[in-house]
């Protein structure tokens, strides 16, 4: 009777940990869930959505109507591809109207300037499909013109100066045509394009409208597991339908105030997001990829994503812009997200949704910076969202801003003040370490550290720390080194003595 | 020394003496890992041979393989080991590694005794559980050690760590030549075969387990049939 007691209370004891196990497991579904399910965010060291405060809010949703466009009798904006910002004017390619239009933003005021739709000087004097507008510090206009087969430049009042047009050049397939779609210049007036079906790069202008190349092109990644494949196992039929070795397009460009070019490009394997894909680069003069990329993962936007969802596979990052202290924005066009990321490539914070509320999107296409102001262009809905930093997301620049100029004390304060606002936020603590570390104090640095999960930091303080410490304690060391070095052998050496009285004594005895 | 050995002969009868010898015989055994370890050939063909070593030994190294695993994510500096602490679950951890380890046990006594292998079950389990001594003796300090270097000094901690896993595999190749009195290739080859066996009982396992579930779900909703049929 007892017995039978004791099992089925042991076995009782077994079901209830299994259950408790079960629980554990239930929680634990929490960590394969990074999609997030707020509007802003951030992702912690373990690759978990963290809730954020909200790093910008919506200052200001500009349309055809806001602008006043109904009154002067004109369309409204029809699936604009690109916006373009030069100090307060910004620039809208009005794409479905074949048109740019201008306006001027100021103190959360938008006040339309003006419609441009044709140029004086040149044939055809119309856009037909202009994809992508910049314009220079003299008030310049460069026009993408797409179906024109040319990106034109025309001056203040819209008198044609020049063109760029399909390049004479045996590296350009003559038999296509030149579909220009995203353009930047740089100080030079050199102009860099992004054309449609051509995979070698960025097709490079001078300012005499002579081609003079390509750059950024994609290294050709050669696999010899699947050259076999394809050479040996595949029909002539089957190796037509299978994508060949070709480097991938860009998706957008944007020329940082340093001339740099910072890219983007939507198209790769799935598996590749974190490896050699690099959906946001950094080229330099020669093309090469020079972003820094001191996070734990790469700056691709969403680090995880719900298999179940409809928007699956990694951010498609639409455009992109840089602010001040190499700063960098991006939007997601697929989920109508913003993520920005630091010079270090860290993210920084990430918010939007997509939806038709102010603040959400519904195919945001391009984003340009004024300050800190963010513009993003809405395709579908035919709208710029202007956001303006919160306090928070103030906080966050002035931090950095603070720190890059070396101004560590101010930079600690602000960290601070960052961390009383979002205590998950990994890139405060780093920042108050970093400051810490300056000051001297290892240990509250290596705590701060810790939390942040910098490694490399972390040894640097527990360098610093563990030399003074070494140098506080060396004669406890000494001590203890003798305790355990001298005191065996002394030890080991009166039992020697002993044993050798013993055999002696035995010796004696046997005689 | 012979002196002493009849002492506990001696003693024998006693059962306090019996507890006493056995508690000797174990120390031994544990200590007798210590040779293991650094003459595999002559120690590993002892160990099952001349029955130097002991259940309970054995059963105290796979133990503290598993203690020292989780002490390892548990308690090992940050700047080498990230191990998401909160999500860890000690018994899931621990089990993660015990499975396997008696899997590829059973599969490669499964394995050897079909082809002339000398080793019982017993022998291959002992023989495994003490190719495991030097990962303890080494990954043990390693785990005080990690929290008095720094990040620079990471390949000292790495270098250790890959030294415990070498030698404790080159252990447990040579453990198997000895017990089943293999050669090497036919040692090597019977890793290989092991690990195959060891895939096969998993399916097993699975296709046992599916197959329950089933049968169990078709008794289940008989009874809700009659319980429906009734009412």
């Amino acid at each position: 009777m007892m017995m039978k007691k004791t099992v089925s209370l042991l076995l009782a004891v077994l079901l209830l940990c299994i259950a408790a196990c079960a629980c554990a497991d239930e929680s634990n579904s929490m960590k394969d869930d990074g999609f997030s399910t707020s509007y802003s965010y951030i992702y912690d060291y373990w690759e978990d959505v963290q809730m954020a405060p909200d790093p910008y809010r919506v200052e200001l949703v500009i349309d055809g109507t806001t602008l006043g466009m109904d009154n002067l009798g004109g369309k409204g904006i029809t699936k604009a591809q690109s916006l373009f910002i030069c100090g307060n004017d910004v620039y809208v390619a009005d794409t479905g109207n074949n048109r740019i239009i201008q306006f001027r933003y100021e103190d959360g005021q938008a006040a339309f300037t003006r419609v441009i739709s044709e140029i004086q000087g040149t044939e055809p004097s119309t856009f037909n499909y202009p994809a992508d507008v910049f314009a220079d510090g003299n008030g310049n206009i460069y026009v993408a013109d797409q179906n024109n087969h040319r990106v034109v430049m025309v001056d203040k009042e819209l008198n044609f100066v020049k063109e760029f047009t399909k390049p004479v050049d045996a590296t350009f397939n003559q038999s296509s045509a030149f579909l220009p779609n995203k353009i930047a210049v740089d100080v030079a007036g050199r102009v860099y394009v992004l054309a449609t079906n051509v995979n070698k790069g960025f097709m490079k202008y001078e300012n005499d409208t002579t081609f003079t190349g390509y750059i950024g092109a994609n290294a050709v990644k050669f696999n010899m597991a699947d050259y076999i494949w394809k050479k040996y196992f595949m029909s002539r039929e089957q190796r037509a339908v299978t994508e060949s070795f070709v480097p991938t397009e860009y998706e957008n460009l944007y020329m940082d105030d340093k001339g740099f070019i910072y890219a983007t490009t939507t198209v790769f394997k799935e598996a590749d997001v974190f490896g050699d894909a690099n959906p946001i680069r950094r080229l330099n003069g020669i093309g090469n990829d020079i972003l820094i990329k001191n996070d734990v993962e790469p700056p691709v936007g969403d680090l995880n994503w719900k298999r179940e969802s409809l928007q699956y596979g990694p951010s498609k990052m639409a455009d992109i812009t840089a602010l001040d202290n190499d700063i960098y924005v991006t939007v997601d066009r697929m989920r109508g997200r913003l993520f920005g990321y630091d010079g270090q490539g860290i993210m920084l914070w990430a918010f939007g949704t997509k939806g038709s509320m102010d603040g959400t999107f519904s195919r945001a296409i391009a984003l340009d910076h004024m300050g800190y102001d963010l513009f993003v262009l809405d395709e579908m809905k035919n709208n710029i969202t202007v956001f303006t930093p919160t306090e928070y997301g103030q906080m966050i620049y002035d931090a950095t801003d603070t720190y890059l100029k070396g101004d560590y004390d101010q930079s600690d304060k602000l960290w601070r003040d960052v961390m009383k606002l979002n205590a998950n936020y990994s890139l405060a603590f780093r920042g108050i370490g970093r400051s810490l570390l300056r000051q001297e104090k290892y240990k509250e640095a290596m705590d701060y550290f810790e939390r942040a999960h910098a490694r490399e930091e972390y040894g640097r303080a527990f360098k610093q720390y563990r030399k003074l410490w070494v140098e506080k304690n060396i004669w406890w060391i000494i001590a203890l080194l003798v305790l355990i070095i001298i005191v065996p052998l002394i030890l080991g050496r009166i039992k020697r003595t002993k044993w050798e009285v013993i055999m002696h004594e035995q010796s004696k005895i046997r005689k | 020394m012979s002196k002493a050995k009849s002492v506990n002969e001696t003693s024998v009868q006693t059962k306090g003496g019996k507890a006493k010898a056995w508690l000797d015989r174990y120390k031994d055994s544990l200590r007798y890992a210590l040779h293991v370890i650094t003459h595999p050939f002559d120690g590993f063909w002892d160990l099952v041979h001349e029955k130097r070593g002991t259940m309970a030994a054995a059963h105290t190294f796979l133990f503290l393989f598993l203690i020292i695993r989780v002490l390892k994510l548990m308690l090992t500096n940050f700047q080498f080991i990230s191990a998401p602490v909160q999500y860890i679950n000690v018994l899931e951890e621990m089990g993660s590694l015990l499975l396997p380890f008696l899997v590829l046990c059973i599969a490669n006594w499964a394995m050897t005794t079909l082809f002339e292998g000398k080793g019982r079950f017993k022998d291959i389990y002992m023989g495994m559980c003490y190719a495991l001594v030097p990962y303890i003796i080494i990954q043990l300090p390693m785990i005080l050690i990690s929290n008095m270097l720094t990040f620079e000094e990471g390949s000292l901690y790495s270098v250790m760590i890959s030294i415990s896993v070498i030698w404790s595999a080159f252990l447990a190749f040579v453990g198997l030549m000895e017990i089943h009195d293999y050669g090497p290739g036919k040692t090597f080859i019977f890793m290989i075969v092991t690990i195959v066996g060891a895939a096969v009982i998993l399916f097993l396992v699975l296709v046992f387990f599916s197959l329950l579930s089933d049968a169990v779900a078709f008794f289940v909703s008989f009874y809700r049939e009659i319980v429906f049929r009734l009412n």
